[in-house]
Parts: structure tokens; C-alpha cells; sequence
């Protein structure tokens, strides 16, 4: 077995540390909901733009608290670097506390991105179960950007109740829209609400899309992509063009740290983003 | 080739010296070989041998004054070259911002290490390491940075040890690439080292020592004494087919009956010298003004190793052991070209136990071959 390693190259080449937060700064801090907030960050030196495509994610680093893996919510275009956290733990809490002016260490961008090229000229569905809306939004933004690339585009929204609802002023504004169908549907209705009830997979019967020349790109739990692809293959939708994104336990974000592992996968840098047909087998197994 | 008498030993190890190498060697530590900094040849393991088996080490005195006559011990070398805790950087808080910084020269990551002894299924386990920490697109620069240092002293296997596999493998007992110098330690017609001399950098540090070039005779007593270790290996493993076998037997019955033995004790993923996996901490002073981010070993044997919120995604011991194995066997091979075992044996004689890495993969593969069999009957 003869070594990768070239024992005699250049030992500057590999003096820069894939394992260092470069710190952010906080410009604008929002509260989508009542555990659930976005933040617009600038590099603190130098003012380049954050380049990214669309589902990659960060590593963000909360001083002395530690460090998780958040996707990228921002349009590509615009000029911040976007990140929207649900607050559920010991970092994303923390996180939850920061303001206007603090920094946040980011690496990144890391991971696999939605096709959205592949995507052009075809009818594009976006379904999203909960926290599973940020990762797509980019997407979103690109493809309304260059609308008239794209056939129909429908967007698929379930959360648990009308008050998980992200992004509202945004959804009434692509509501608005006319080249744009968007549903929602939430798991328990409160009183007000008008809208649909029930999981997510019950409105892919009311998007018309045309199933021969659609492509799909899905995130949110497990059980729910598990269900939505299995829909949308009945209909007659092509496995080649149903993309998902997968979460695992993450501590490096580059590969190194074992802990993404999905058989034979790091979702890290073999995804986030897969096209159903890479991880189709260990779906349906437990526990791996 | 050439001929160095044990004496001569000690040149070697002062040569490394002079070279600036901190010489890192087996050497005994209560009742096991550990590896540590040696500075003389009688800090070697002289006269000892090991028993091994499932559960079991137990060491022995032998006849002859051997330096090398045990096989590999609970340590690994990738201790050195992938420390067990490593500071990733220092974080200083400055007002509402803070500063990073990595420690580039801290001792850890600047030592320069010979290794005296590597056995050849190690030195197979570090040209894996090289390509997990140094074959993708992120490297590991504080693995590539020792890893450029170190020096390679092989050493062949001429006993084979009680629980090692490394024939089935091809992994050993001969260490064919990868080393600065190979010795072989011969006690048959008395007894001397034969080193073969793999780099330049070897050739130099050797040019110091008092030796001469081997005759005939004395190179095909080394090879002999290799060979019949090779024919003495107790184990084996195929590794033909493992990922074919593996990915279709996760539901198999066996991880049932592994999982009632399997303690999660992690072991096996701690003395196993390619098992790579790590997780961070964070660790403020008290003021709160300086945070390090630590890198550890980590086990996918624990429960925290796979947490999402809400729940581990392998939540028990049958998935965690299937998960282990399969990485080890089969996964590996999709990730890095190679099997993620090397046949050391570790994990059998250090598993408390006794769970067979060898005997466990046999099991399901005898189910595999059943199946096939019966589908081409048919
Ligand atoms: C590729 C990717 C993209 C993500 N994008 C977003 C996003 O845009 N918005 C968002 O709110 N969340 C996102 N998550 C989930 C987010 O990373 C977790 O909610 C977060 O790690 C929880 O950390 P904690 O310390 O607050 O929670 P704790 O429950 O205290 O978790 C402890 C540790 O477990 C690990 N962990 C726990 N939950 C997860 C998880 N779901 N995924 C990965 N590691 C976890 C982390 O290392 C964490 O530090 C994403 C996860 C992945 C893998
Ligand atoms: S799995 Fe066991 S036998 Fe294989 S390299 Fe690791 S410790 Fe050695
Ligand atoms: S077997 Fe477990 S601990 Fe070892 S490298 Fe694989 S995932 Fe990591
Ligand atoms: S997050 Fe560390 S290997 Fe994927």
C-alpha cells in the first residue's frame, strides 16, 4: 500500500488551519418566531462578499460554548451572510442571546448544494417540514431570480402550528406573486386559522406540477422526506430528480471528525444535499 | 542489507538523537509494553514476550535477550501522531469581540518523533491514517506536521502474535513500504539484526552505526523466520467481498447476540491505530477571557457520538457494534480506497469481553456465501 502522502512537499501548504473560525459580526439580529431568530452577519476584517451556493452550510462558533452546523438562509445575491437558527440546545441558545455588534466565528462554506441549474426548464417543487425552510430558501431566491428559466415553481410548507410559520412577510409577498404556488399546512391548527391542516405529503395532490419534468428538493425530518419521496415517486416523479438534505451530529464540517457518517457517506462533504437515489438504501434502515 | 549487532542498537538510537529525534519506543509500564520516549536500547522490553488471546495479555520472560520479541501492545502510534487531546485554538475575548489563534509550534504539534519498532500492520495503519488526514479536500495540517517529522524504524514480525490477522490481510508480517529502516531480529545463529534501508534519511542516520553488509546466509535467516510467522498467524479475515456482505446483512440475527456481549465500553475504537474519529470542547478560565477549543478522541460506541436533537440515531448497542464493524470492514473502503483494519488485533485482546473482530465478520459472511450458494442453485 503506498503512502498519499508526499513526505517531501511544501510544508506551508498545509500550515493554514481548516479548523479556524474567521469572526463575524453581527449587523441585524430578527425574531421569526418565538424559538427561531436570523442573523446578517459581515466578515469583521475585510468586506468581501460571502460566497455560497445554495444548501451549504456553516460551522458557527459561539465563544466559548462551542460550535454547530447551520445552513445558509440568505439570497446569494444579497450582500450578508444570512443564518436562521431555531434555538433547541446548549449552542443555538446562546446564540439566541447574541445582539447587534456581537461576533460569531464562521467557517465555511461547506457541503454539496441543490441543482439549480439541473432544475432550469423544468416545474420545481420545494417542500419543507419545519426548520427545513431555511436550507431552500437560497434556492428559492436564485430560481425566482431567473423565474423565466424555470417551469411552474411550488413551494410546500408544513410546521407544527400557525405560530412556527417562518419568514411571513416574505411568504405573503411570494403569495402575492402570480408565478409562484405556495401552500401551508401545519400540524395543529389554533383558532384563526383558515389554512390547511395535516402533514406535508397531503399537499402534493394540490400542487399541479407536471410529475414527467419535475424536480424536487426536500428538507425537513427524517420520516417526513422518507414520506414526500415516496409521494412524489408515485406520481410519477423521476428518483434522478428528488434532492434531499440530511442532518447528522457535526463537529468539524470537513470530513475529519467521523461523526457525520451515514454508512458509506459523510453528509459533510458528501452532502448535505443528496439526490435521492445515493442514499435510497440506508434510508429505509434503522439506525444507521 | 546489513548485519548490526545487538550492541550496536544504541548507536542507532543515539544517531536519531543526534538528528534531533525524540526516540519513541516500546518499553514497560507495570504489566504491559507501552510506547514512550526511550534514550537507550535497555529501556526496550528486553528478554519479554507476550500471551495473547481474547480478554487476555499477560506478559512472559523469555530464553533469549530479544529487544523485539513482543508483538504490538495497548498502544498505538497514532498516539503521537494524532494526539489524544489536541488544542485547535485559543479564543481571547477583546471587549464585544474576540481573537483566534491557533498554536501552531505548541509541543504537541512540533515534536519531532522516531518511532523504533513499528510492526507492519502499524505502519499499514499510519498509511491509512495518511490518507484520512491527509488525502481529502480539508487536511489535518497538526497529523501532516508530525507526520512530515517522524522517522520510521520498521520492524518485522518474526513471531506471530495471539490474536493478530495480518497475513489474511496482507498488512504483514513484512513491512514492505512506508519506512525510513526495517529490522528484522534473528536469534536462530545467534543473534543479530539484519536492517534494510528504505530512505536516504535512513541510509544517514545508519552511516553512524557500526555495521556490515549482510551475507546470503543471514538475509535468508531473516526471511525464513518472517515466513513462518506468517504461517503462524492463528486468525484470519477474508477481505474479499466485505462491503457486499456487510450491506446486505444489517439485519442479521448475530448483531443480536453480539449486542447481549457488547459492553459500549469504547475500547476497541481507543486502541485501534486507525480509528480516527473525534469530538471538541470548550473550555473557558474562570474569567471567562480565554477559551480554548479542545480536540479529543471520540468513540462511535457512546451514545452523545450520534445525538441530534431529541435522540442519539444509534440508540443501541446491536447499531453502535454494527456501525464499528462495518466501518472497519466495509464503509472504509468506499471512503478511503482501504479496509479500516489492519490486523493488529487490538481490539480482541483489549475488548473485556473477548469480542472477536475475526469471528464476528465470519459469521456473517458464512451467511452470505449460504444465500449465494442457494440463489445460484436455484
Ligand atoms: C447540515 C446541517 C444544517 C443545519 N441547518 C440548520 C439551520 O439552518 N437552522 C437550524 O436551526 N438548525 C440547523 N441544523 C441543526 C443544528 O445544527 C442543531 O440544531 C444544533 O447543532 C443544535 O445544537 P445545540 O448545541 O444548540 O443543541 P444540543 O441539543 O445541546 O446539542 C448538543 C450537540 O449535539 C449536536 N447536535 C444536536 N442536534 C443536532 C442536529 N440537529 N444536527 C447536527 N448536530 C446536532 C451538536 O454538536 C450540538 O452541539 C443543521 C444541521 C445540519 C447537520
Ligand atoms: S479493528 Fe481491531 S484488528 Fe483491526 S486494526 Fe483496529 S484494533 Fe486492529
Ligand atoms: S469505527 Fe467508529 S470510532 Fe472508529 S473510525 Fe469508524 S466511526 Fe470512528
Ligand atoms: S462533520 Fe466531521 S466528518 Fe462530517
Amino acid at each position: 500500500m503506498a503512502s498519499v502522502l508526499e513526505l517531501s512537499s511544501d510544508r506551508t501548504e498545509v500550515a493554514a488551519s481548516p479548523m479556524l473560525p474567521r469572526p463575524f459580526v453581527i449587523k441585524k439580529v430578527r425574531r421569526e418566531t418565538e424559538d427561531t431568530f436570523t442573523v446578517e452577519l459581515d466578515p469583521r476584517e475585510g468586506r468581501s462578499r460571502f460566497e455560497f451556493l445554495p444548501g451549504q452550510f456553516n460551522m458557527l462558533y459561539v465563544y466559548g460554548v462551542g460550535e454547530v452546523p447551520i445552513s445558509i438562509s440568505g439570497d446569494p445575491a444579497g450582500s450578508t451572510l444570512v443564518h436562521t437558527t431555531r434555538a433547541v440546545g446548549a449552542v443555538t441558545k446562546a446564540m439566541a442571546e447574541l445582539r447587534r455588534g456581537d461576533v460569531i466565528g464562521i467557517r465555511g462554506p461547506f457541503g454539496t448544494s441543490w441543482p439549480v441549474a439541473e432544475a432550469r426548464n423544468k416545474d420545481v417543487v420545494f417542500v419543507a417540514g419545519g426548520i427545513g425552510l431555511p436550507p431552500l430558501r437560497p434556492a428559492l431566491c436564485e430560481i425566482l431570480s431567473h423565474r423565466e428559466s424555470y417551469g411552474k415553481v411550488v413551494l410546500l410548507y408544513g410546521t407544527r402550528t400557525p405560530s412556527d410559520i417562518l419568514f411571513k412577510d416574505e411568504l405573503e409577498q411570494w403569495r402575492a406573486r402570480f408565478d409562484l404556488e405556495v401552500f401551508i399546512t401545519v400540524d395543529r391548527a389554533s383558532a384563526g386559522w383558515r389554512g390547511n391542516v395535516g402533514v406535508v405529503t397531503t399537499l402534493i395532490q394540490k400542487a399541479g406540477f407536471d410529475s414527467r419534468n419535475t424536480l424536487a428538493m426536500i428538507v425537513g425530518p427524517e420520516v417526513m422526506m422518507r414520506f414526500t419521496t415516496i409521494e412524489f415517486i408515485k406520481r410519477g416523479v423521476n428518483p434522478d430528480s428528488i434532492y434531499l438534505s440530511m442532518e447528522r451530529n457535526m463537529k468539524c464540517g470537513i470530513g475529519l471528525c467521523g461523526h457525520c457518517q451515514f454508512g458509506p457517506v459523510f453528509i459533510c462533504k458528501d452532502g448535505p444535499v443528496f439526490r435521492y437515489p445515493q442514499i435510497k438504501d440506508l434510508m429505509v434502515k434503522w439506525e444507521i | 542489507m546489513y548485519r548490526i549487532e545487538p550492541d550496536a542498537l544504541n548507536e542507532l538510537i543515539q544517531s536519531l538523537q543526534k538528528e534531533r529525534y525524540t526516540v519513541i519506543g516500546p518499553t514497560l509500564r507495570g504489566e504491559a509494553i507501552v510506547l514512550d520516549t526511550i534514550t537507550s536500547a535497555s529501556e526496550l522490553p528486553v528478554g519479554k514476550t507476550d500471551e495473547q488471546s481474547p480478554a487476555k495479555y499477560r506478559l512472559v520472560d523469555k530464553a533469549e535477550k530479544t529487544f523485539f520479541g513482543a508483538s504490538v501492545g495497548p498502544h498505538s502510534w497514532k498516539q503521537f501522531l494524532f494526539p489524544p487531546t489536541l488544542k485547535i485554538f485559543s479564543a481571547r475575548k477583546r471587549g464585544e469581540t474576540f481573537e483566534v489563534s491557533e498554536d501552531i509550534e505548541s509541543p504537541e504539534s512540533s515534536e519531532r518523533y522516531a518511532f523504533l519498532g513499528v510492526r507492519a500492520c502499524d505502519l499499514s495503519a499510519i498509511q491509512i491514517q495518511d490518507k484520512v488526514f491527509g488525502g481529502g479536500a480539508y487536511r489535518d495540517p497538526a497529523y501532516l506536521r508530525l507526520r512530515h517529522q517522524a522517522f520510521i524504524v520498521a520492524v518485522n514480525c518474526t513471531r506471530a502474535g495471539g490474536t493478530c490477522f495480518c497475513t489474511s490481510l496482507r498488512t504483514g508480517p513484512r513491512a514492505r513500504v512506508g519506512f525510513d529502516l526495517a529490522i528484522t531480529e534473528v536469534i536462530d545463529h545467534g543473534h543479530y539484526l539484519l536492517v534494510e534501508v528504505g530512505t536516504d534519511k535512513g541510509e544517514a542516520v545508519l552511516s553512524s552505526v557500526t555495521r556490515r553488509p549482510a551475507q546470503d546466509e543471514e538475509i535468508e535467516g531473516a526471511e525464513h523466520a518472517i515466513r513462518a510467522a506468517a504461517q503462524l498467524t492463528g486468525r484470519s479475515l477474508e477481505p474479499d467481498q466485505t462491503r457486499e456482505i456487510l450491506y446486505s446483512n444489517t439485519e442479521h440475527p448475530r448483531w443480536d447476540v453480539v449486542a447481549q456481549r457488547c459492553l459500549s465500553c469504547a475500547n476497541c475504537t481507543m486502541v485501534c491505530p486507525t480509528c480516527f474519529c473525534t469530538n471538541v470542547e470548550d473550555v473557558t478560565d474562570l474569567t471567562g477571557s480565554v477559551a480554548d477549543r479542545v480536540r479529543k478522541w471520540d468513540s462511535c460506541f457512546t451514545l452523545d457520538f450520534s445525538y441530534i436533537h431529541g435522540g442519539s440515531v444509534r440508540p443501541s448497542s446491536r447499531a453502535r457494534y454494527r456501525h464499528w464493524i462495518t466501518h472497519k470492514l466495509a464503509s472504509w473502503v468506499d471512503q478511503f480506497g482501504t479496509t479500516g483494519c489492519v490486523g493488529c488485533g487490538r481490539c480482541i485482546t483489549w475488548c473485556p469481553v473477548g469480542i472477536d473482530i475475526t469471528e464476528e465478520f465470519r459469521v456473517i459472511r458464512e451467511t452470505y456465501l449460504l444465500n449465494a450458494r442457494g440463489k445460484s442453485s436455484t
